[in-house]
């Protein structure tokens, strides 16, 4: 325990709400509370990479086929971009608690900044897939799922679809429902990122938060970690797992 | 008690070892690993960056049991959903049923 005036001073901070005890108190609340909800975050997302894994392995050849048709260099552009943000992020919950206003806000807005250019490449991509049909089922009017094919000894086409032996078009539509459904849910996760992000933004040059108070860019902080978690994992599985096939 | 503070030296290290992870991943995936390997590596890198991120980004190390058992639950649970699942369709066809 610290002496009885510290005490009195943490008992008054403006931001300690009546039904905690003190500022410490509020603060392990808080970040509790924050992580029973990325458990329910990892079970809504284990769903999917259930999916994923379940038939991932009922068709392998056309997985690994839609797969090696993303476009590797911005999947991989993206992860470090996303890494990078973990990293300002990261930076901010320290300048926070160093109570250091000035690095605090330039960490945030470089996350802002980063998460916002994460969604402007997958933007990119989700392009590029619409130019080539592949968005699957009839979700976009008057541009159903339906790539060309790749036949043996064409010249190569990046735009066409190359596929492996036992891969049929139905199976493909099946890889890219999941890498929509993933893909989107992770970019939504980004969209609400950001959104929190802004908030504490403008609270932070309000100046807000300090030492004793900054769960809610602690807590925000954990959010945004999480939502860098599950795209390590989707790069490998979405992007990557057919391409040793390619050279073999 | 107040909480612990990272050092900067700590974050940068991380990020640097996640920035190795994801180029490992890549070259990895290009490797025609004997025994069907490269989904397994691909996933062990993958597990090994998020470790590091739930641990130090995340400050779990640092954390409290409480936010431990959190976690903890949460890996369980999902064990759950991948096990009752794949007990399901792995086993399929493993003994004839007539329907």
């Amino acid at each position: 325990m610290t002496t009885d005036a510290t005490t009195a001073d943490i008992h008054g901070h403006r931001s300690l709400q009546h039904h905690f005890e003190n500022m410490e108190q509020q603060r392990e609340a808080g970040t509790l509370g924050m992580w029973v909800f990325l458990v329910t975050e990892i079970m809504f997302f284990g769903g999917m990479f259930l999916a994923y894994t379940l038939y991932r392995s009922m068709y392998p050849a056309a997985f690994a086929s839609a797969s090696n048709h993303l476009d590797i260099t911005l999947g991989a552009v993206n992860t470090g971009v996303l890494i990078l943000s973990s990293f300002t992020m990261a930076m901010a919950v320290y300048f926070t608690q160093l109570g250091k206003q000035r690095p605090q806000i330039i960490c945030l807005a470089l996350t802002l900044i980063l998460g916002l250019t994460f969604l402007g490449v997958k933007a990119k991509e989700y392009h590029d897939k619409y130019e080539d049909h592949l968005i699957p089922g009839k979700l976009i009017p008057g541009n159903p799922f339906g790539p060309a094919v790749q036949e043996e000894g064409q010249p190569p086409d990046h735009h066409k679809l190359h596929l492996l032996p036992g891969a049929t078009l139905a199976q493909v539509q099946m890889f890219y429902w999941i890498y929509f459904a993933m893909t989107g849910m992770h970019a939504l996760h980004m969209i609400i990122g950001a959104g929190l992000l802004t908030f504490l933004l403008i609270y932070s040059m309000k100046g807000r938060f300090d030492p004793e108070y900054h769960s809610p860019v602690e807590v925000i902080g954990l959010y945004w970690h999480f939502v860098d978690i599950v795209w390590i994992f989707l790069f490998p599985l979405l992007y990557l797992l057919g391409r040793h096939f390619e050279h073999g | 008690m107040s909480e612990h503070i990272v050092p900067v030296r700590v974050y940068v290290t991380i990020f640097l070892v996640l920035l190795v992870g994801t180029a490992l991943t890549v070259l990895a995936a290009f490797i025609d690993f004997p025994w069907r390997l490269n989904t397994i590596v691909a996933m062990t890198i993958a597990v090994t960056k998020a470790t590091f991120v739930v641990l130090y980004f995340m400050h779990v190390r640092y954390s409290t049991r409480l936010i431990w058992v959190i976690v903890a639950a949460a890996l369980f649970w999902i064990g759950i959903l991948f096990a009752l699942t794949f007990s399901d369709y792995w086993t399929r066809g493993w003994i004839p049923v007539s329907y």
